[in-house]
């Protein structure tokens, strides 16, 4: 069942899913990764958070996957997130001019990570903002959730998905104003404070 | 107190019979584990309890998660699908060439995306600072590969056959030999991060990892197909393993098929 007959015009069954593991840090994390903004932009903006588990401890495991538009609400096209040295073999960093809008984070030895990426704007019908996947070990199916900006009060009173999260939990989506453009997003896979996740059908 | 395989084996088989007995009962097939599987302790903890929040994205062609992010030849070196040639010596082990293609749930090929791979070396170690396994490290072997589709959605990767490797899940658990894949598709909504094992491995029906997909059918779509035509003659052996991307996406650009 591993050669996919595609002949057919039903649609085929897919991959399941698996834990990323604990070994993965030498493979997906890659210089760079959470300097997602352009070099000195001045829309750029500081998320940062830990994530913890069930009974509160930091997960020095968890791998944090951000992708979203650009100030104005544009999705970027540019590739260049992990820019390689043909010489060397390792990594060269961004350019620090292009937006590619994608960035992978490991969280540290005490549970914390951190990005710096560029205010988004919004799109459609939606408040602005960045979208992540979470990935660790333990975690068999990755997860996703968004980082919402404060500070938009009519817009975020707007969003299509926050409408419809029972108000105990929206404060799970939206990051916390730290002042200075830096912003906090914790994110719980479960218990008191749990963040919300979603399913994309 | 101390947990044994035959726990764990006891645990695998109650959760196989529950899924068998809610499909008899007309629950839909699960292609992917539940995130709540206790045979692997680790889940234990880390898996969320409030169901999701479900978005249908077919109300808002603007999701950000239906756009993905774009890799290209700047992401990539030349060199990196051959992972027998990262350093100045051959790495010790079986070497294989394993190579599929990269599709969409309605059988189009992923063109273009990039396909992650890591892996232990042929003894069962990985190159991980934390992974305290006894077994020999290969300096002629890191175990990190990386290329982007191509235009029919194929990868294509030359590597060594990975060892079988034990970790603390409980008293004698050892992980089949896999490889470690991550790739994204055409949207961030059809992000994967999986494994891939080798046919006929003994260690199958001891692993939660891979038991923790309940369903026969999916389960086997884990398990890449010896293929002699992939075999390099005087050089390696060949698998291969089509990786079906789940998640809706919004390109429905009829090109190519
Ligand atoms: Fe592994």
């Amino acid at each position: 069942m591993t050669k996919i007959d595609t002949s057919t015009p039903e649609r085929v069954p897919p991959t399941p899913s698996h834990t990323v593991g604990p070994f993965y840090g030498y493979a997906l994390p890659f210089r760079g990764g959470e300097d997602i903004a352009p070099a000195g932009h001045p829309d750029t903006v500081t998320v940062h958070g830990y994530v913890y588990d069930g009974e509160g401890n930091p997960l020095p495991d968890a791998l944090v996957e951000l992708w979203g538009p650009d100030t104005e609400g544009n999705v970027p096209t540019a590739d260049g997130s992990m820019r390689r040295d043909p010489a060397s073999g390792g990594f060269l960093g961004r350019n620090g001019v292009e937006f590619t809008g994608f960035g992978r984070i490991q969280t540290d030895a005490n549970g914390h990570w951190y990005a710096r990426t560029l205010r988004p704007g919004a799109r459609g019908p939606s408040a602005p903002y960045v979208s992540v996947c979470l990935f660790a070990r333990g975690l068999l199916v990755h997860l996703f959730t968004r980082i919402y900006l404060p500070g938009d009060a009519a817009a975020l009173a707007a969003d299509p998905l926050l409408a419809r999260v029972p108000a105990a939990r929206r404060d799970t989506l939206i990051a916390a104003d730290e002042g200075q453009g830096t912003y906090r997003f914790d994110i719980r896979l479960q218990g008191e404070g749990e963040t919300v996740f979603l399913e994309f059908q | 107190m101390t947990l044994t395989q035959h726990d764990i084996d006891a645990e695998i088989a109650a959760e196989h019979a529950a899924y068998e007995k809610r499909v008899a009962e007309g629950a839909p097939v699960e292609h992917h584990p539940r995130r709540d599987y206790a045979p692997y302790r680790s889940s234990v903890l880390r898996h969320p309890k409030q169901p999701p929040i479900a978005i249908d994205v077919t109300k808002d062609p603007e999701l950000v998660e239906l756009s993905s992010p774009a890799f290209g030849e700047r992401d990539i070196t030349e060199i990196d699908n051959d992972l027998t040639r990262q350093h100045t010596g051959e790495p010790v082990g079986e070497r294989i060439t394993v190579s599929g293609r990269l599709l969409d749930r309605e059988g189009r090929p992923v063109r273009g995306q990039l396909v992650e791979i890591w892996q232990a070396n042929s003894a069962g170690r990985y190159a991980h600072q934390r992974e305290q396994h006894d077994a020999p490290l290969d300096p002629n072997f890191t175990g990190v590969g990386r290329t982007l589709s191509d235009d029919d959605g194929f990868y294509r990767f030359t590597t060594v056959q990975p060892g079988p490797y034990p970790w603390r899940n409980h008293v004698n658990a050892w992980r089949p030999a896999h490889i470690h894949f991550s790739v994204f598709g055409s949207a961030f909504t059809q992000r994967l991060v999986t494994q891939m094992y080798f046919p006929n491995d003994p260690l199958f029906p001891y692993d939660p990892i891979l038991q923790s997909v309940t369903d026969d059918a999916a389960r086997q779509r884990l398990i890449a197909t010896y293929d002699h035509s992939l075999s390099v003659p005087e050089f390696s052996l060949g698998y291969h393993w089509d990786i079906v991307l789940d998640g809706p996406n919004a390109t429905w650009i009829e090109e190519g098929r």
